[in-house]
């Protein structure tokens, strides 16, 4: 075969496996993908079932701990609206009243159950312009 | 001092302007001698930076905490050593870290190249002090490090007990010598292409630096994951964090491009590919820093500062839209010398190593910043977690690791089959033999970590088979003896064999997190004294209850609860283990109380563990602290009864004292704890082979003899020359 048509070829084939594969990356992503939500976007709109990536405060005082299992609830960066979350397993290290958690959640009843592991507590001090008191 | 430090970074941002103007000025000119008043601005540069930051060190050293930064990030209690890193735990300490590498690596890049390159060379001091003048801005005008209070509190902050760990000490100096080594490759890249003069002698002069990048980059990941496996209280090394990808991305993309420029100084090829994967390379840098600072994506870390984002994504966009240029505007001259003869050949094989390592920093980079992709397209933020990541990840590092052996051995231009049979046949048979064993032991559990162990045993069997052929080479040359032969031949090819170590070190470390991905043994549980647990094949028993005080400079720097847990197997003692929890006071005395603030401050793990070569048992507790409240309680009422009464020194004794009191009450009778077991298989093989890494990254970067040699006699012959140019 001509060699340039044998390059031609090649460079269809390897640009179509390339396509093919960024799409199903692309697919996937959005469909294994959990909602970022805040408490008032999941009071809002939170359907049974599916899972959504919380985010917010934990508000004072609301931490109970029960066993393994650990009550709170957490509100909104700049508001009012919160959730409560019934979290089982570890909490990490920084968890804290006031602190900024991310975590993986479910509707159950009026509350949301968190995804053991899934629950992060940002650090507080790298790069943060003030220290919490 | 804090006005010496600011002078300084003015006078830095002054420096790298006029040195821009003075390189671009001798390079329009051809004035060498403003080309060379140029180079020496980047040598201001670093010295002014280097003052700049001992000046911040120095008062981090000595608390003094009328600077802002040093009130908000130290303290009196926080150790010396630990002191000195909280420098850059800091936004602007970490921006003046990073501008006082980028000055130490370039005027080293650029004293190295003084006498080559003269026409890519002055470009590539103004894209280096461009570099410099954008981080001098900010910490003139966006981030001051030297900000101080007209009031100096009497005590600091203190540095995050998180970050009190010795690697987390020199993480962020790896990471930002990482970030900073990519910025030369990149401008010499620049240079290169503004004057069209892309063939190999900008990546020869330049090799070192992206070697030395890579390097960095590589022991700043593999602290940070030592320091989430021994400190974070969570048990893993690796969670797909945006702030980790951030540093994976550049360190991805740099191990491609170490990679595919030998394609280009061997055969003249890949020369868009080159110059493509060196500006990506360096624009990931620069957005792995913006990353960490920005606050646009949910991460673990919490980023305060947003206020530095418009500026970052400025020059973001703006080496972006140049690099399109250059690359696209200089097709012509980049066009390749040679094309790729058959897919069964090393530049084939290298090839495939590229379009893996940039598929997956492709892939990185889109889950990472999915949630900003997925806002745009529907509307609303989304994340994806690790399995979304294992899911592309697996397979590529799989294909990573089988041309990892295929690369080194497979021959230039066009392989025979009596050349593969001669290179393959014997770590083919290694990887067949580790497969066979490996089923044999009951292994079978996991497919992919089997395939995994299977081609990391060739991939090695691969090096040590070249390591062996070489050996036996010279000793058959030289009559050396075995040791010595292995040393000679390393020295003669450093870069060559240094990476067959690091190829060692890789496959190491894949069996590593292999295994201890697949076969870990996790168990989360609440115990009594004296009740037990099984965790894999361990037996976990809960013998009692520890506490403790630790004072320094005659304050409570923490208090500590903890446990002694003795693991047996079949009833044969193991080890015994003492992990505990760590609790550093509040600062807010009013609302928690004196004694009070040290249960509401932030804690931290001292993990239990029990490394081994085989297994890992590592342990983490959460005590219960909520009975002793009444106690507490009754601490902050007494100290706030004597409060009138005790002098500063006498309040200090009797907190020690209270404090003391509660941690052996909790000791005496302790109520349950919650742990985390884990028992982990090969985990220290991780660590094993980022040591290997290391070793062949420090063998592969050290000067060659033989260079040191060349340019002496260089040196020589172009000073015998002058002397006759005289005469």
């Amino acid at each position: 075969m001509d060699p340039s048509r044998k390059r031609r070829i090649r460079l269809v084939v390897a640009l179509t496996a390339a396509i093919l594969l960024a799409s199903a990356l692309v697919y996937t992503s959005f469909s294994a993908s959990s909602a970022s939500v805040s408490p008032s976007g999941l009071l809002r709109s939170a359907g049974a079932g599916r899972t959504y990536q919380l985010t917010g405060k934990v508000v004072d005082g609301s931490i109970r701990r029960t066993g393994d299992r650990t009550d709170f609830r957490v509100r909104d960066r700049n508001g009012g609206a919160s959730v409560a979350v019934r979290y089982t397993g570890e909490v990490p290290d920084p968890f804290r009243d006031g602190r900024e958690v991310i975590v993986t959640v479910r509707k159950q009843g009026d509350g949301f159950v968190g995804e053991r592991d899934s629950l992060v507590t940002k650090c507080p001090s790298k790069f943060s312009d003030k220290q919490q008191a | 001092m804090a006005q010496v430090g600011a002078g300084c970074l003015i006078l830095a941002l002054a420096t790298c302007v006029y040195g821009i103007g003075a390189s671009l000025y001798g390079a329009a000119t051809g004035r060498g001698q403003w080309v060379a008043s140029g180079r020496r601005s980047v040598y201001a540069l670093f010295l002014l930076a280097a003052a700049a930051f001992a000046v911040l060190e120095v008062a981090f050293l000595r608390s003094q905490f009328e600077f802002a930064i040093v009130a908000s990030h130290s303290s009196t209690t926080t150790p010396p050593l630990y002191r000195a890193a909280a420098a850059w735990s800091s936004q602007e300490g970490s921006l003046l870290l990073w501008l006082f590498l980028l000055g130490l690596w370039s005027s080293l890049a650029l004293f190295l190249t003084r006498r080559r390159l003269r026409d890519v060379v002055p470009y590539a001091q103004a894209v280096l002090l461009g570099f410099g003048a954008f981080f001098a801005a900010l910490l003139v005008f966006a981030a001051n490090p030297f900000e101080t209070a007209a009031l100096a509190p009497s005590e600091g902050v203190g540095l995050n007990p998180l970050l009190r760990y010795p690697a987390m000490m020199i993480h962020p100096p790896m990471l930002y010598s990482g970030y900073t080594l990519f910025a030369v490759p990149f401008a010499f890249a620049v240079g290169a292409l503004v004057v069209r003069r892309v063939d190999a002698e900008w990546i020869t002069a330049t090799r070192r630096f992206g070697l030395a990048a890579w390097f960095f980059l590589g022991v700043g990941i593999i602290l940070g994951a030592r320091w989430s496996y021994a400190e974070l209280g969570w048990g893993g090394y690796w969670a797909w964090d945006p702030v980790e990808n951030a540093s994976l991305l550049p360190w991805l993309t740099g191990t491609a491009f170490i990679h595919s420029v030998m394609i280009q100084e061997k055969r003249g090829m890949l020369k868009v590919w080159n110059a493509s994967l060196v500006l990506t390379t360096g624009i990931l840098a620069v957005l792995g820093t913006f990353l960490v600072r920005s606050g646009i994506l949910d991460s673990i870390h919490a980023f305060g500062a947003s206020t530095l984002g418009v500026p970052f994504v400025t020059l973001i966009a703006l080496m972006i839209v140049g690099s399109l240029y250059l690359v696209v505007s200089r097709r012509d001259a980049l066009r390749t010398e040679h094309r790729v003869d058959s897919l069964l050949s090393r530049e084939a094989a290298f090839l495939g190593n590229n379009v893996v390592l940039v598929g997956l920093a492709f892939v990185v980079f889109w889950g990472t910043f999915f949630p900003l992709i997925s806002e745009a397209v529907t509307g609303q933020k989304a994340a994806v977690g690790p399995p979304w990541f294992d899911r592309y990840t697996v397979p590529l590092a799989l294909v990573l690791v089988l041309l990892t052996g295929i690369g080194p051995v497979i021959a230039w231009r066009r392989a025979t089959w009596a050349n593969a049979r001669r290179a393959f046949a014997l770590p083919a048979a290694a990887g067949v033999v580790t497969l066979i064993a490996l089923l044999a032991l009951g292994v079978g559990a996991s497919v992919t970590s089997l395939i995994m162990v299977t081609l990391c045993a060739f991939a090695i069997a691969v090096a040590l088979q070249e390591l062996w052929r070489g050996t036996a080479a010279r000793r058959a040359m030289s009559g050396e003896p075995a040791p010595l032969a292995l040393v000679s031949l390393v020295r003669r090819n450093r870069r060559r064999y240094g990476g067959y170590l690091v190829h060692v070190g890789v496959a190491v470390l894949f069996i590593g997190v292999a295994a201890s991905s697949a076969f870990q043994h996790a168990q989360d549980t609440r115990l009594q004294v004296g009740q037990s647990t099984r965790v894999g094949p361990y037996d976990v028993r809960y013998v009692r209850a520890t506490s403790g005080i630790d004072v320094r400079a005659g304050d409570v720097e923490r208090i500590r609860f903890g446990t002694v847990l003795e693991v047996t197997m079949d009833g044969r003692h193991v080890t015994t283990l003492g992990p505990d929890r760590s609790y550093y006071p509040s600062q807010a005395i009013l609302a928690f109380g004196p004694v009070g603030r040290y249960f509401e401050g932030e804690a931290t793990s001292d993990v239990g563990l029990k490394a081994g070569p085989l297994r890992d048992i590592w342990t983490a507790v959460q005590p219960d602290t909520s009975r002793l409240q009444p106690l507490i309680d009754k601490g902050d009422r007494l100290l706030e009864r004597t409060a009138s009464r005790l002098t500063p020194r006498q309040r200090s004794i009797l907190l020690a004292q209270i404090l003391g009191g509660l941690v052996s009450r909790y000791a005496q009778d302790p109520p349950p704890a919650q742990f985390r077991f884990l028992a982990s298989p090969l985990v220290s093989w991780i660590w094993a082979g980022g040591l290997l890494v290391f070793a062949g990254g420090l063998i592969a970067l050290w000067p060659a003899a033989d260079a040191a040699r060349r340019r002496a006699r260089a040196g020589y012959a172009a000073r015998v020359a002058r002397e006759l140019g005289r005469a």
